[in-house]
């Protein structure tokens, strides 16, 4: 798939240049705005086959306006639904028997807000749409609740406190970017839901935790980042390269 | 910041931005000598000025959302200073949230009220015996441990809706921004409550409180929306209200069925949990909700 859509990719040993990618990215969408059916299908079929390495995954674009803006949260949305999603599936769970039905809501409402971004996104920006992203939760160990100090990957618990202030982080940081105030306002119904799961996860952890503040953050104020600052940390979780340059331009 | 870029923002959802400043050149003329000046010039409540001149008259002003939100918060904080004060709380983690809780309320009053000076406008004030405080608890809360935890649930859960209404006034601003930050916190301690009182930590049709008029909508019979706020040595005006805003046991969302319309068919109550709803300030205040729990005075 990437050396359909990008075939110089291949040829050169280097880091793709980001404009360069951009515009290709956005010529494809030019392209694929006339299919756009079939070409989100083509897209989803073959995410799932997606084996391709990170250094050689190809770039996903995030256009410019609303629609960045919704595409971004669309991303993170997949990223939150797929991992619990994963977590819902295992056979064995590591987590207490009174959390597996909280994860299984968390796993639900995560799906209702990337099928809602879906459709509120091909309904209002036709063929802005990004493509499904292809997890990479190989820095996640599945079978711990909660990571012990020597171990390098995250347990569950972790895993979800990081995603959940991530994306309460990100929602915070990007409300500023939308234009209208529809959008706006459908960011600000998702994101106090993200708060109330953040804030689960982290009581779980450690009792208490639920709106503790870390490093440089001001007591009360929940962070807000850059869409940037959200992709340097999201990226771990996501084969794609996401490029965050243009979101709310 | 960039100024330009925000202003160029509100042009493209306000035609008649420009219009609304002195002129354009006056306008660009003070953001310079303002930034050669001082740092100031990069403070969201420097753009909140240039925002509150600008609106001034027209529609709500910044000044205008932040006091109402303060009013909130002044409640909010006043209320756990009594719950407090009752000795109910059992030590330990119960304490020690409500003590954390009660911290971050105090931390938003003091920033909004901060902003608001900052901003020329007058921020409403309140003290353990003037202004804005919580009234005590209403007809049929039992006078426990239980039966505050329970307005406690409410004031969070209504809190966060009361933010959501009036996000959209201060759209494309750095101010929506810090709004959002006070917002989701908010959303922490509905959720903490919540759990401390074996509810789940996100809005239920299940819940004990669900027919509360908290998670529903619109104003007690026969009252009228009021258009202005009088209260701790301020006044500020309230948007108009026309209709009643969706109940939190909605599921439809921007015009989508969330249950039917999506690619995974969901139960209503996943719909209703998976989006919190907002209320309009003439609701919030409607004495069935923060209203009837505040003296205004």
């Amino acid at each position: 798939m990437s050396d359909t859509l990008r075939p110089t990719d291949s040829q050169s040993p280097q880091p793709v240049q980001p404009l360069l990618a951009r515009i290709k990215r956005r010529s494809f969408f030019m392209y694929a705005g006339a299919t756009a059916g079939a070409t989100a299908l083509a897209l989803a079929g073959c995410s799932k086959d997606e084996t391709t390495p990170s250094s050689a995954a190809t770039n996903v674009s995030f256009g410019t306006g609303d629609a960045s803006v919704l595409n971004y949260a669309y991303a993170l949305e997949q990223l939150e639904a797929a991992f619990y999603a994963k977590v819902a599936a295992l056979t064995t769970s590591p987590l207490l028997a009174a959390e597996v039905p909280y994860f299984a809501k968390l796993a639900t409402h995560e799906a209702i807000h990337r099928d809602f971004l879906r459709t509120a996104i091909n309904r209002d920006f036709g063929g802005t749409i990004i493509p499904d992203l292809t997890p990479k939760f190989d820095s996640i160990d599945f079978t711990k609740r909660v990571k012990a100090a020597t171990d390098t990957k995250l347990g569950i618990l972790d895993a979800a406190k990081a995603f959940e202030d991530l994306g309460v982080a990100a929602y915070n940081g990007a409300a500023k970017l939308f234009k209208g105030s529809v959008y706006l306002g459908i960011a600000g119904q998702i994101v106090s839901v993200e708060a109330r799961h953040a804030a689960y996860v982290r009581d779980l952890i450690t009792p208490g935790s639920f709106a503790t503040n870390e490093g440089t953050d001001v007591l009360g104020f929940d962070r807000q980042l850059t869409p940037t600052a959200v992709f340097a940390i999201a990226q771990t979780f996501v084969e794609q390269k996401l490029d965050a340059s243009t979101i709310g331009q | 910041m960039d100024f330009f870029k925000i202003i160029d923002q509100l042009s493209e959802v306000d035609a008649d931005v420009m219009g609304r400043f002195d002129s354009r050149r006056s306008v660009f003329n003070s953001l310079g000598s303002m930034a050669k000046r001082t740092a100031l010039a990069a403070t969201p409540l420097f753009l909140g000025s240039l925002f509150q001149k600008a609106y001034a008259g027209t529609t709500s002003t910044a000044v205008e959302v932040l006091n109402y939100a303060l009013t909130l918060e002044l409640l909010e904080a006043d209320f756990y200073r009594q719950f407090i004060a009752t000795g109910f709380i059992p030590t330990g983690a119960p304490a020690n949230a409500i003590a954390q809780i009660k911290k971050h309320e105090d931390a938003h009053v003091k920033l909004l009220s901060g902003a608001i000076s900052q901003m020329g406008g007058k921020p409403v004030a309140g003290t353990d015996t003037t202004g804005v405080r919580f009234k005590g608890l209403p007809a049929g809360i039992p006078n426990t441990y239980a039966g505050y935890l329970s307005v406690a649930q409410l004031l969070e859960d209504a809190g966060v809706r009361a933010y959501k209404g009036r996000a959209g006034e201060l759209i494309g601003t750095d101010l929506l921004t810090t709004a959002l930050q006070i917002h989701s916190v908010e959303a922490r301690h509905a959720a903490h409550i919540r759990t401390m009182r074996s509810q789940t930590p996100w809005v239920s049709p299940t819940d004990d409180l669900a027919s509360h008029p908290v998670y529903t909508s619109g104003l007690t019979s026969g009252s009228t929306a009021p258009t202005s706020i009088t209260a701790g040595g301020s006044s500020y005006g309230i948007p108009a209200y026309s209709a009643a805003s969706p109940v939190e046991n909605n599921t439809t969302q921007s015009g989508v069925a969330i249950t039917t319309a999506l690619a995974n068919q969901y139960t209503a109550a996943d719909a209703a949990a998976s989006f919190d709803e907002y209320l309009q300030a003439a609701e919030i205040l409607d004495a069935s909700r923060a209203g009837g729990l505040a003296l205004l005075s």
